[in-house]
Order: C-alpha cells, then sequence, then structure tokens
C-alpha cells in the first residue's frame, strides 16, 4: 500500500503521489504581472465602465467629423442660440454655429493637449528621475530640490504669465494654433514632471541595490543600459499611473487658461473656449455651457477613474 | 515643539522663495521683447528719454544685475506702477489681497468641515456602501474643474432659482446687519465652489489616512484597552491620520490658488486672483508680476505653515 | 479542582480575503486556570495572534468573522457580547501584549498618557491621579526616573523599555489574565530574558493568569505549566509541560522540540523552528484530514482520509494523531 510507506522528509524528495496530491493546497492558478494587473483592473467596475466612455469620446472626436460633416464655422445668425434639435444635436451658439460640430473637433485639441502634456512631463520626469537616481551626491540633491521648488510654484498664474509674455512671439514663428499649442504643452508639461521624477529616482534607489542590477554592472552593462532594461520596466506601473492623472489635470489646465479667455482663440473650439464663449449667454441657452463643460467634465472623470483603476492595477498597496 | 524647528523651517523657506524668484525672473528676462520695447518705438518719446528709461531701469546690465536690483527692489516693497490703475502696485495687491484671503480661508474651513467627518467614517468603514458613494461623490467633486461648477452654480442658484446674486458686489450699498447679510449671500457661492473642490479631494486624502492608521499595531493597542471606539477612532486614528493630511493639503496650495483666480473671475470677486486676469487683459506687467510672486509667496507660507502644523501634530519631528 | 477562567470550544476565525476564506482558526479548544501559565506554540502562520485576538474580540470585522465556537469568560460567552459590555473586559479582567514593542504605542502621545488613559476609563481616575498612577506602573516595571520618563514619546524609548511600557499598561488595571502574544520576539536576546523574567514578577505579585504565545520552546519549558501546541489554525496536541518534553505524542511536537538546540537558552528564534522540512499548507481550503501529513514522516493513507480525534493519552494530555 503506497500510503502506508513514510513520506518524504524533506521538501526535494517527491511524497508518495496519494498523500502529497491530497495535502498540498491547491495553488492558485500563476499568472504573469501583466495578467494580474488586469484582472485587479477589471475588478474595478467604474474604471471599467470610465474606460469604454472615454473610448467612446476618444472615437467620437476622432471619426466623428467624418460623420457629421456639418463645418464648424458655418456662421448662421437664423438659427443662433437654438436648443437641441435634429438639425443640430447639441444646439447652436451665438453665431448659429452647431455646437456639435465644434466639440467633435475641438474635442481632439483638448484631449491632444491633455495627452501630449504628458508625454513632456513623463519624458522630462522620467529622465530627471533617472539622473537624480544614477548619480546621487549634488547632482541628485539639486535635482530634488529643484522638483519641491517646482511643487510650490503657482502654476496657474505662471501659466498665465508664460502665456501672456510669450504667445505672440510663437504664434509668430509657428502659426496661431501650432505656437500656442506648443506652448501649452510645454509649459504645462513642464510644470508636472516632479511626481513622475520622484517616483523613477525612488525606483532606481530601490532596486540599485538588489542583485540583478548588480549581475548586469558584472557584465559591464553602462549605466545607461541599466536604466533601460531594468529600471523603468519596474518603475512603470506607478508611472502610468502618474501619467494618467496628468492627462486629466493638463486637460483642467488647457481649459481653464481657456476658459478665462488666455488660451486658444475663438476659432479653434477648444472644450474650454466653448465653455468660455458660453459663459454670457448660461440664462438663455444653458445648453452651450452645459455640453462644452459636461465634455471637460466627462473626460476628466473617466480618466481620473481610470487612473484609479491603473493604481488598484499596478500598486495595490497605494490607496492614493 | 522647539522654537529651533520654526526657525529651522523658516531658513528651508527662504531658498525656495529665491529659487523661485528665480523662475519668475527667467521668464521675464527670456520674454521676447522688453517692457519698453513699446516706449522705443513710440515716436512722441525722444530716444534720449527712452535711453535713460533703460538706464534708469538697468535694462542694459548684465542678467544677473538685473535680477539683484530686481530682487531688491522687490524686497524693498517698491514694486512698480499699474498703468491701468495708476495707483502703486503694492498699494494694489493690499487692497485686493484680505478679499482672495477671506474666501480661500472660509472655502477651507468648508473643506475641513466637510471633508474630515466624510473621510473618517469612509476610512474606518472601508467598501461599505457610504464609502462607495462618498468615493465616488469625492471624484466627481475633484473631476469637476471649478470653472464648470461655478457656471453651475450660477445656473442653478442665480438664475433657474434666483436666490443668490449672479456676480460679487464689491461696493455694497447698505451697512450694519443688512451688508453682513448681502456679504454672506454673495460670498456663498464662492466659497461653495473651492470648498467643495477642495474638500472632494481632502474626503480622499483623509479616508486613506484613515485606512493606513487603522491597521497600525497601536490602534489594536488602543482597542485592547477599552476605551469605547469612539475614543479609539478619534483620539488614536484621527489624531495620527491627520499627520499626512496635513502635508498633502499643503501639496495642494498650488491647485487651491489656481481654483480661486478661477473663482474670483467668474463671480467677479475683487481678490488677486481677478486682478491678474484683469492685469493680463490690459497688459499691465507690473501688476501682473507683481501678482504671481504674491501667489508663490502665499504657496510658500502656506506650505511653512503646514511645516509647523507637522511639528506640531507629531512629536518625532520636532525632537529630531 | 482549579478554577476554569477562560474556555474556549471548537472556535472558528475565518478572514474572507480576495483569494478565498482563510480559516486561520479553524476549531480551537483550550482552557486557562486560574493561576497558571498557559504556553501557546507553533510555527508562524498557525493562527496563534489570531487566536489571542479573538479572545478580546480585536479581529477586523471584515474581513474576519467568527463562523462557530464559544470564548467562555467565567462561564459567559465573549462572541455575543456588544461593544460596550467587551470594553468593560479589555484592560480590566483581559489585558493583552502584542509582538512588535516598536508599533504598539501611539507615536503621537506620551507614555503616561497612554497608561493614563486606561486608568482614567477603567478606575475612573482624574487626570491628575492617573497620570500619578501611571509613574507608579512606571516604577514598578523598573524604568528608571519614572516620575520625569512618563513624560516622554515611545520614540524616545527603546524596544525593550516600550515593552516595559506595555506591560505596565497592560497591568494598570490588574487583569485576571494576560495574553502574551510574543512579547519578546522582537527584542534582542539578553533583553528578552529580562522581560520574561518581569512578566513572571509581575504575575506572581496579581495572582493572574497568563497565556503565553511564543515560538520558543525553551521559554515554554521555563515559565509555563501546560502547553498547547498548534498547527495550521488547529490544535494538534494539549499537555502539562513535563509531559509534553517527556514524551511528546504528536509527529510535529516532537518535530519542534528536537529542533530546540539547548533547553537551556530561554531564547529561541524564528529559525529554529524550520527545522522542520516543509512548510505550513495554505489556509485556503485547507485539505481533510491531518494537516501536518505533507510534512509527517508517519503519514498514512487514514491520516488525509479523515480528521484524527483528540484523544486522551495521559492525566491532561491529549494529542490529536492517528498514531
Ligand atoms: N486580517 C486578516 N486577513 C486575512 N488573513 C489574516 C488576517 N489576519 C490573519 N490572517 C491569516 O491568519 C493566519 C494566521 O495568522 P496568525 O497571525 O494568527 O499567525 P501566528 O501563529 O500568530 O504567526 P506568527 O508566529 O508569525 O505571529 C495567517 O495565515 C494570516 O495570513
Ligand atoms: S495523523 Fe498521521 S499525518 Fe497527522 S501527524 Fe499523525 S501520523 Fe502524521
Ligand atoms: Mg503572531
Amino acid at each position: 500500500m503506497a500510503g502506508s510507506t513514510p513520506a518524504s522528509l524533506t521538501a526535494e524528495r517527491p511524497a508518495p503521489a496519494g498523500v502529497a496530491a491530497a495535502v498540498v493546497p491547491r495553488k492558485k492558478a500563476r499568472f504573469s504581472p501583466g495578467q494580474e494587473a488586469w484582472r485587479r483592473f477589471r475588478r474595478h467596475k467604474l474604471a471599467m465602465a470610465s474606460s469604454v466612455i472615454l473610448g467612446l469620446v476618444v472615437l467620437a472626436v476622432l471619426l466623428g467629423p467624418l460623420f457629421w460633416q456639418v463645418p464648424i464655422n458655418e456662421i448662421d445668425f437664423a438659427s443662433k442660440l437654438d436648443g437641441p434639435s435634429w438639425a443640430h444635436p447639441l444646439g447652436t451658439d451665438d453665431l448659429g454655429q452647431d455646437i456639435l460640430a465644434r466639440l467633435l473637433y475641438g474635442g481632439r485639441i483638448s484631449l491632444a493637449v491633455g495627452f501630449c502634456a504628458m508625454m513632456v512631463a513623463a519624458v522630462v520626469g522620467v529622465l530627471v528621475g533617472a539622473i537624480a537616481g544614477m548619480s546621487r551626491g549634488g547632482v541628485d540633491a539639486t535635482l530634488m530640490w529643484l522638483a519641491d521648488l517646482f511643487l510650490s510654484l503657482p502654476q496657474l498664474p505662471l501659466l498665465l504669465l508664460i502665456s501672456y509674455l510669450f504667445r505672440d512671439a510663437l504664434t509668430k514663428i509657428l502659426g496661431t494654433q501650432g505656437g500656442i499649442f506648443i506652448m501649452i504643452v510645454v509649459v504645462i508639461g513642464g510644470l508636472r514632471w516632479m511626481q513622475v521624477a520622484r517616483l523613477v529616482r525612488a525606483q532606481i534607489l530601490s532596486i540599485r541595490e538588489k542583485e540583478f542590477i548588480e549581475a548586469a554592472r558584472a557584465l559591464g552593462a553602462s549605466s545607461f543600459r541599466q536604466v533601460v532594461r531594468h529600471i523603468l520596466p519596474n518603475a512603470l506601473g506607478p508611472v502610468i499611473v502618474a501619467g494618467t492623472i496628468d492627462v486629466a489635470a493638463a486637460i483642467i489646465a488647457e481649459s481653464t487658461l481657456s476658459f478665462l479667455g488666455l488660451g486658444f482663440p475663438p476659432d479653434i473650439p477648444t472644450w474650454g473656449r466653448v465653455l468660455f464663449d458660453a459663459k454670457d449667454t448660461m440664462d438663455i441657452a444653458p445648453h452651450w455651457a452645459l455640453f462644452s463643460g459636461g465634455a471637460i467634465f466627462i473626460a476628466v472623470l473617466t480618466i481620473n477613474f481610470i487612473g484609479d483603476g491603473l493604481r488598484d492595477a499596478f500598486d495595490p498597496r497605494r490607496v492614493l | 515643539m522647539s522654537r529651533q524647528y520654526i526657525i529651522r523651517r523658516l531658513l528651508v523657506a527662504i531658498p525656495s522663495l529665491l529659487g523661485i524668484s528665480v523662475v519668475l525672473f527667467c521668464v521675464l528676462a527670456l520674454a521676447p521683447g522688453d517692457p519698453f520695447s513699446e516706449i522705443a518705438a513710440n515716436p512722441a518719446i525722444p530716444p534720449e528719454v527712452a535711453a535713460s528709461l533703460r538706464a534708469k531701469f538697468g535694462l542694459d546690465d548684465p542678467v544677473w544685475l538685473r535680477y539683484l536690483h530686481w530682487l531688491s527692489a522687490m524686497a524693498h516693497g517698491d514694486w512698480g506702477f499699474s498703468f491701468a490703475s495708476r495707483i502703486n502696485v503694492d498699494t494694489l495687491i493690499l487692497q485686493r489681497l484680505p478679499t482672495t484671503l477671506i474666501v480661500i480661508g472660509a472655502a477651507q474651513i468648508l473643506a475641513i468641515v466637510v471633508a474630515l467627518p466624510v473621510g473618517v467614517l469612509a476610512g474606518t468603514r472601508p467598501y461599505s456602501i457610504f464609502d462607495q458613494v462618498a468615493n465616488t461623490l469625492a471624484f466627481i467633486g475633484f473631476s469637476l474643474p471649478t470653472f464648470f461648477t461655478g457656471l453651475l452654480l450660477i445656473m442653478l442658484f442665480s438664475i433657474k432659482l434666483d436666490w443668490l446674486p449672479m456676480v460679487y458686489n464689491a461696493e455694497l450699498s447698505s451697512t450694519g446687519w443688512p451688508w453682513l447679510w448681502e456679504q454672506i449671500r454673495q460670498s456663498i457661492m464662492p466659497v461653495m465652489v473651492l470648498g467643495l473642490f477642495q474638500g472632494a479631494s481632502l474626503v480622499r486624502y483623509v479616508r486613506s489616512a484613515v485606512l493606513d492608521v487603522v491597521r497600525l499595531d497601536y490602534v489594536t493597542t488602543a482597542r485592547s484597552k477599552g476605551i469605547g471606539e469612539r475614543r479609539v477612532i478619534t483620539r488614536h486614528v484621527v489624531r495620527t491620520a491627520l499627520i499626512p493630511v496635513v502635508t498633502l493639503v499643503a501639496l495642494q496650495m498650488p491647485i487651491v490658488f489656481s481654483g480661486a483666480i478661477v473663482t474670483e473671475q467668474i463671480f467677479r470677486v475683487p481678490g488677486i486672483g481677478s486682478l491678474l486676469i484683469a492685469a493680463m487683459l490690459a497688459n499691465d506687467t507690473p501688476v501682473i508680476m507683481a501678482v504671481t510672486f504674491v501667489f508663490a509667496c502665499l504657496v510658500v507660507m502656506f506650505n511653512l505653515i503646514a511645516d509647523v502644523l507637522y511639528g506640531w501634530l507629531d512629536p518625532r519631528i520636532s525632537y529630531r | 479542582m482549579a478554577e476554569t477562567l477562560l474556555d474556549i470550544r471548537g472556535l472558528k476565525t475565518w478572514f474572507a480575503t480576495d483569494d478565498g476564506l482563510v480559516r486561520a482558526v479553524d476549531g480551537v479548544d483550550l482552557h486557562i486556570d486560574r493561576g497558571e501559565t498557559l504556553g501557546v506554540v507553533g510555527e508562524s502562520g498557525c493562527g496563534k495572534t489570531v487566536t489571542a485576538r479573538s479572545v478580546l474580540k480585536l479581529i477586523d470585522m471584515p474581513p474576519g468573522r467568527f463562523e462557530d465556537g464559544q470564548i467562555l469568560w467565567q462561564g459567559r460567552d465573549l462572541i455575543p457580547l456588544g461593544q460596550d459590555e467587551m470594553d468593560k473586559i479589555r484592560a480590566r479582567e483581559i489585558a493583552i501584549i502584542f509582538q512588535e514593542p516598536m508599533t504598539s504605542l501611539n507615536p503621537v502621545y506620551t507614555v503616561g498618557h497612554q497608561i493614563a488613559e486606561v486608568l482614567q476609563q477603567h478606575e475612573k481616575l482624574g487626570a491628575r491621579q492617573a497620570m500619578q498612577a501611571a509613574v507608579e506602573m512606571l516604577r514598578l516595571v523598573n524604568i528608571p526616573n519614572p516620575q520625569k520618563r512618563v513624560h516622554d514619546y515611545p520614540h524616545q524609548f527603546s524596544g525593550g523599555m516600550r515593552q516595559r511600557v506595555m506591560i505596565a499598561m497592560a497591568m494598570s488595571c490588574k487583569p485576571r489574565l494576560l495574553i502574551a502574544d510574543e512579547p519578546t520576539t522582537a527584542l534582542d536576546v539578553t533583553i528578552q530574558a529580562q522581560i520574561l523574567e518581569l512578566m513572571q514578577e509581575m504575575k506572581d505579585k496579581l495572582g493572574m493568569s497568563m497565556m503565553l504565545i511564543t515560538h520558543a520552546m525553551g521559554v515554554v519549558a521555563e515559565t509555563c505549566q501546560r502547553v498547547v501546541v498548534m498547527y495550521a489554525g488547529k490544535v494538534v496536541e494539549e499537555a502539562p509541560v513535563e509531559a509534553l518534553f517527556g514524551n511528546p505524542r504528536h509527529p510535529y511536537t516532537q518535530g519542534l522540540i528536537r529542533s530546540i538546540p539547548r533547553v537551556d537558552r530561554a531564547a529561541e528564534h524564528k529559525e529554529r523552528l524550520e527545522a522542520i522540512p516543509g512548510s505550513v499548507p495554505s489556509l485556503l481550503d485547507p485539505p481533510p484530514g491531518c494537516r501536518f501529513a505533507s510534512r509527517c514522516k508517519y503519514a498514512m493513507d487514514i491520516c488525509v482520509r479523515g480528521m484524527p480525534p483528540f484523544k486522551e493519552v495521559g492525566p491532561g494530555h491529549r494529542v490529536a494523531c492517528v498514531l
């Protein structure tokens, strides 16, 4: 009888089949880190719903203008400030322009600003964080002091100040749309790299100590290769989370600027700009402000929820 | 808390102020054209006068010297002259600053009064219905940009219900109690916009800090003392959870000021935020620079207050 | 016949986690008589802490819940009691000290305040009197210069000193039972002996009972009258201390005792217990039958078929093994 033979003494020696199978606990199925993250993300229902909604919004602004071919600047005083109708599903503005067409078109810019500004922030952040983490000493201390300094800069006044001082020069060089776009993206991104830099630096400091970096160093890998091959993939999760939140923040920043009349000009109907134009007729045409503000709100809310879901997925212990 | 601790924090604040002033000055120095190009271009002003003006303001000096001049002028309260308002900039700002501080202060109080109990309740009952509702509302709260909330409130309370005045009136004609009543009525919406936005993020901070603290050993110790759940929560959980919250709130200050600028602009509150926007629209450079610098100082000051609070809340810090 | 203070019967404390139901304590029976010290031993993760916290209902619910069983304190079941009634028992009748002195005290209050808090609550002392009593308690646990130290914060004390503070706090209402959950594991070897000695001294002074949870068999041999051996959420052997060391019946207990290099050394380390090959089975979905079977060199077919019964093998000596 198999079971009556003494079972193993050490873990390495295989135990008699009958005993081992019955006793060794059923192991959870193994997931790769990516699958594990996806499993956790899926459990965040609001994040899942938000992904769908945001996906639809992105699709709409990308493909919408192909289907809804009303021009964004067709002026028609006969139907100005009309509420939603079949001809104008979201109504018209004070010049009789179709709000749906304007929001679809402007959404491209609003979302692109958010995304590009995030990329700027991420690139600057990864660079600064990597340099700080690899160099330590004085350079590290200085860069981290700089990060702290940037964290205590008053962002909106500075954004306003820069766009006030530089907009004319830039529009001269790059044209209205391009100049303002680049300026806004660079400035918003340039004011938000600190979080990413800190995360990357912290990750480098913690991983530097681990053996596999030592091993890589023994094999003669350069510092740069270490960062690219070993450290960045590990820092990726938190950086993605921070980046997602940055997209939302950048969208708000751009909208704020446009809402104050100091961002994009009226012929570029970003959501914030449309809201700025709408605010003086809120009493007679509330739909105008509601739809444009609602678009910003939906985009920001869904991105924030997705960020929260990603945090659950990549960084389950953190709550904030 | 020791006096040395406060002094040390004060000393640490000086480099950040200097750093911020360098950033501001760089922005100004890098800006294309100088503030006197208009004067130089103006045919009514003889070239000798323009040149002497340039010399007086040291525009031909090397950059670092100009920085030192500018800094010492700022430090002496010599902030220039407002082209638009025709008074000294420092006088102008001193007129406007109290209103801003009162609005921000009232909003902070509102935020704390709402967010502290909600965050604590949510954090002590994680994943309960209450927590989920509070969490979702908080997400909505800080995803709603302040400019949109402001417009929504105006639509609801001023246009639809006609309960509250749409814009702030700095020169109320009434006196005594009616004045106070009017003052409160017209402050409700600005304070609510700012307070709810801040409160929403505060709920998340408090919740996550509470969540972190409730699972610590000393809370179990406190429970084992039989002092009652209420006391455990208020004396042991909330008291320590406040420590990280203070830091997070301080980090939020730049965002709060952004919100304040927008809010003042929407409701035409005569604070330094609306002053900044007005100055930009009027190309009033000295005012723009000064207000931006004041905002920077306010951020540093609030960080300082947070540091002091932190040291007061956490005995481990101030003894170091 | 000694009076039974605490009698735990068939206690099951389970946790609902993301991965499934963790049966941390899965049918534990044990009892403590007046004036006795009961040792609870077993390797890491076997449910000692959960058992101890269950007694004072310090389990987080959710995720935890009492699935079954009774916790009889002087004949009265604690499980159905409400918060208020539990608070009258906590610290006043049953006190507990934890493993980690570094984190068991609230960093933002002075130690005096934390001791006084208990006294104000249960002895209805005023603030000043309570503080005075706290000084006395610190003196009792041999903290030098208590008059001054009472105003210090926990971070100003060393680990051993903090554990003394914890003991002072636990003793302040003269409880009838002290549950000490690995009170010395986190401390240096020399400090460990001092703390154990202090607890012994306090116990004798106040005539209370003690439930001493530990990894260290040496400590058990020195301080306990009876011992309960736990494995994977269950009690596998219970015996008077001499019987346990002289005639260990459960293969797990035998392994534990063999793994002690020298009984006369009070301080033991966690690694020693891991001298038994293999590790504790998962408490998720535990298999039927003896939970030690995967590591037991005597394991037989019948061991995995059903739970071995708890049988009496000597006076007060019971074991759950088919052998
Ligand atoms: N709050 C909880 N949620 C989920 N599982 C828990 C919880 N608390 C304890 N457990 C599980 O219960 C089991 C028993 O833990 P317990 O702390 O009682 O072990 P122990 O015997 O005290 O170990 P150690 O010697 O390391 O202190 C562990 O597997 C642990 O994972
Ligand atoms: S019951 Fe069987 S497997 Fe369990 S300890 Fe006894 S002999 Fe070993
Ligand atoms: Mg334990």
